[in-house]
């Protein structure tokens, strides 16, 4: 056998050895920005010199074609360099305005979108899915897939009255994060427990201690040791999933989509928010999941047109108030949407102010 | 001979409309003639129809690693195996890119060619923490292809109970909103956790994220337990002649609405000449102003950094929002740099000695006490950590006396220095 060879902690590389020069020579010595068209930046540096970025979406799950694809368009048109933003789009800089609307063609014509900057709906950021999750109650890619195919114009265009952040989670536990509009998976049935594997896989004290409402006990089912689910309490939240695979949280026809929104992570204006739900139910259904996009356009729509410049949604919604989104939406309001987890109460109205 | 591609009339579906088809991209993976990720594509595509099918993933974990590393590769077996042997194993490695995603082409077309020779041929760019996801490797080429990739001079990211893969914004690079370089802090803070990244063993995940500014463009506040975000001191950089400007442009009522109207504490006014009059006490570096008038407003010239604490997603006691544990902090200097380095090192530090099995740094503090945190890290107390003070009256006070001196004392020492 060959040794094997040590590897080298060399940790995060240093970005300079891989930025536009440009980008290098103004590190740190920008005075301003603007965007000459949707999907176009422009950045100027104290030395007068300003670098172009056109910025398109890509499917994220890249195959080694489409990248050489992008490679061999920032080879023609950027001097090879390339960078992709932390939704996953992708951004071409140049310091030669004349080369940027050829640029946008080609990328085009290649079949990636420009945009995605200003106040556009951005690429969705997603988690694995089908693809390579071990839990997922749904895909992530095709969602975001079939999505983005509906939401194409409002990525193409700054017509919003914000920045639009969707993002989507295979479940609850919510990897893909706060968003202005996150489309999670909401499982809605107990994990079905398989006991006759518990007594092999599973670490039954930690499954124990992971659960949020302290649901699961030991117990012996046909005389071996196995866990038992307090039904009436469970948060059907799959947490117990991942240390106990044999406790399957998943299921084709109760795991459903849920829709939260009025997220956002930036002390924009508004402190950071927390998304909250507004509709639940939403059938799983592949490979378009048009229950899902006919929900998500609505609420899109009623944004586009009620919200003021500059408003996030979840800022406006504080704004017309909860009763008039519900009514623009027309989602229904139910006992769901009332908070009664750990600190609910300060989610209530404990005052005179009201939306008639 | 080649296997025969799997009928796929559900995914075939994804592969209409304006947006890029991931699915045209396996499509073509496994199409290739005479490469290794032919085999394995056209089989991931027969699981993943199958998924689409039956609303079911069919993916478990296991243990695969590479010599000398404990984490980092995610390992992946199929539960429908007999049906599709060939992406009976897919595993992905997590890669560290540098901050800020940049690249090169010679670099990612490097990456593809080891990819194509040793894995599936598919890499996201890029996993939500921020990873490289070289994604669908057998076991027996985990090694090789890691291998090349470290010769490269990449390095596993995180996975499992320990230090994850960092986040950073743009920063300095190409954003002339940032108050601090994100990217080079980003490394500082990484680059001394090797170890905790490659041999996981605290209680749980610790995620760094590095925002320039109040935009918080990495993500930071909420899905980091250590977030840092960029902010000044003194007052905004105002051009009055370029405010005139943008006042022209918008038309004054526009003007007042998306810029003075806007501003969460009031600080704006417009003046009779269209200049703007800002309250610098009452404004709380939210950028919003700078943003709207890019060309006219600036943040100050004393710059640093914030940093919060404990932010995280639902698992286990619900949402938690960071905490400012640091309302400010200079990040200039080299020694500047070494006082963060530290600091990272101390919350590291007693995050492993005090959090609980599977509890993330946000749900310590709530059990513990944010002053018990302070405390432990010797962090000096700030009126800028809280929304309000207490309403709640269960509490002792007798120790009032002191901290009210002590409270004094620091007024002073700040005053002096
Ligand atoms: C057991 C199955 C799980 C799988 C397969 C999984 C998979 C993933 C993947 C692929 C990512 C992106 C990683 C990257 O970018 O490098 C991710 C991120 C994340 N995961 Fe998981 N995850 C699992 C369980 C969990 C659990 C139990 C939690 C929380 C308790 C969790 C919380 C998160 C969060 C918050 C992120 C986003 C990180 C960020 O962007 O800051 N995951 N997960
Ligand atoms: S959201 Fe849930 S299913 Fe999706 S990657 Fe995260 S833990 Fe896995
Ligand atoms: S699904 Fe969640 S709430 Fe239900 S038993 Fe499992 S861990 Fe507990
Ligand atoms: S967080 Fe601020 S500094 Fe960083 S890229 Fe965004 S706007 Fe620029
Ligand atoms: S930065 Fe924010 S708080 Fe400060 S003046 Fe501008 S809008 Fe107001």
């Amino acid at each position: 056998m060959t040794e094997l060879r040590r590897p080298v902690e060399s940790g995060v590389p240093d970005s300079k050895q891989f930025m536009h020069p440009a980008l290098v020579r103004n590190y740190g010595k920008w005075t301003h920005h603007d965007r000459p068209r949707p999907g176009v930046l422009r950045h100027v540096a104290e030395s007068g010199e300003a670098v172009f970025t056109v910025k398109a979406g890509t499917q994220r799950q890249l195959d080694v074609f489409t990248i050489r694809r992008l490679c061999d368009i920032a080879d023609a048109f950027c001097d090879g360099h390339i960078r992709f933003t932390v939704r996953s789009s992708v951004e071409f800089m140049t310091t030669d305005e004349s080369k940027v609307p050829a640029l946008i063609q080609r990328l085009e014509d290649e079949g990636f979108p420009v945009g995605g900057t200003g106040n556009s709906v951005g690429f969705i950021s997603h988690t694995q899915g089908w693809l390579h999750c071990d839990i997922p109650g749904t895909d992530a890619s095709g969602v975001v897939k079939a999505l983005m195919d509906e939401l194409v114009d409002e990525f193409k265009s700054e017509e919003m009255p914000n920045r639009v952040k969707i993002t989507t989670s295979c479940c609850q536990i919510n990897c893909g994060g706060q968003g202005d509009i996150a489309i999670n998976v909401q499982h809605t049935k107990p994990p079905v427990i398989n006991h006759a594997l518990v007594a092999g896989v599973c670490e039954r004290p930690a499954v124990i201690a992971r659960c949020p409402v302290a649901a699961i006990r030991p117990a012996l089912v046909d005389g071996k040791p196995s866990l038992e689910v307090d039904e009436k309490k469970c948060v059907c939240c799959g947490a117990c999933y991942p240390p106990c695979p044999p406790m399957q949280i998943n299921d084709p026809v109760h795991s459903k989509i849920a829709i939260w929104v009025g997220g956002k992570h930036s002390s924009t204006r508004s402190k950071p928010m927390f998304h909250k739900l507004v509709a639940a139910g939403l059938p799983n259904n592949a490979p378009r999941w048009p229950e899902v996009a006919e929900v998500v356009k609505k609420i899109l729509s009623v944004y586009k047109n009620d919200a003021r410049a500059w408003e996030r949604m979840g800022e406006w919604i504080e704004r017309i108030g909860w009763p008039r989104f519900f009514e623009l939406t027309e989602l229904p309001f139910t006992k769901y949407h009332v908070d009664n987890w750990r600190g609910g109460r300060a989610n209530l109205n404990a005052s005179a102010h009201l939306h008639f | 001979m080649s296997k025969k591609m799997p009928p796929t009339p559900m995914l075939d579906q994804l592969e209409s409309g304006p947006w890029p088809s991931f699915v045209t991209g396996l499509k073509r993976l496994a199409e290739v003639e005479g490469k290794a990720h032919s085999g394995i594509m056209k089989s991931l595509l027969g699981q993943l129809e199958h998924s689409y099918q039956t609303r079911k993933g069919y993916w478990k974990g296991g243990t695969v690693g590479v010599f000398g590393y404990g984490a980092g590769v995610i390992p992946r077996f199929s539960e429908v195996a007999d049906q599709y042997p060939e992406s009976s194993e897919f595993h992905t490695l997590r890669i560290m890119p540098a901050p800020g995603f940049f690249y090169d082409t010679k670099t990612l077309r490097q990456m593809c060619d080891i990819w194509e020779e040793h894995g599936s041929g598919l890499i996201a760019l890029h996993g939500q923490s921020g990873d490289i996801m070289f994604q669908g490797c057998r076991t027996e080429q985990v090694q090789a292809a890691w291998d090349k990739i470290n010769e490269m001079g990449f390095d596993m990211g995180g996975a499992g109970a320990g230090v994850r893969t960092a986040a950073s914004c743009v920063g300095p690079a190409r954003c002339e909103q940032a108050c601090y370089d994100t990217l080079s802090a980003h490394r500082a803070i990484i680059n001394d956790f090797t170890d905790d990244i490659h041999r996981p063993s605290l209680p749980y995940k610790m995620k760094f994220k590095f925002s320039g500014c109040a935009n918080d463009c990495a993500n930071a506040t909420q899905r980091a337990d250590v977030a840092i975000l960029g902010t000044w001191k003194d007052d905004m950089q105002v051009d009055q002649a370029e405010v005139q400007a943008k006042v022209k442009q918008l038309g004054r009522k526009e003007f007042i609405n998306q810029v003075i109207r806007m501003c969460p504490t009031q600080a704006l006014g417009l003046n009779d000449d269209d200049t703007l009059d800002v309250d610098n006490k009452s404004c709380v570096r939210c950028m919003h102003c700078i943003n709207v008038c890019t060309k006219a407003l600036k943040p100050g010239k004393e710059k640093g950094i914030c940093i919060l604490v404990g932010g995280k997603r639902t698992l286990k006691i619900g949402d938690l929002m960071g905490t400012v544990v640091v309302p400010f902090m200079k990040l200039e200097t080299e020694e500047d740099y070494e006082k963060l380095v530290q600091l990272a090192h101390d919350m590291l530090d007693f995050f492993a000695d005090n959090a609980l099995e599977h509890e993330r740094t946000g749900e310590m503090i709530e059990r513990i006490g944010l002053v018990n945190y302070l405390d432990a890290l010797g962090l000096d107390l700030d009126v800028n950590m809280i929304n309000q003070p207490r309403t709640n009256s269960y509490i002792r006070t007798d120790g009032w006396e002191e901290e009210a001196r002590k409270w004094a004392e620091r007024k002073t020492n700040n005053a002096a220095e």
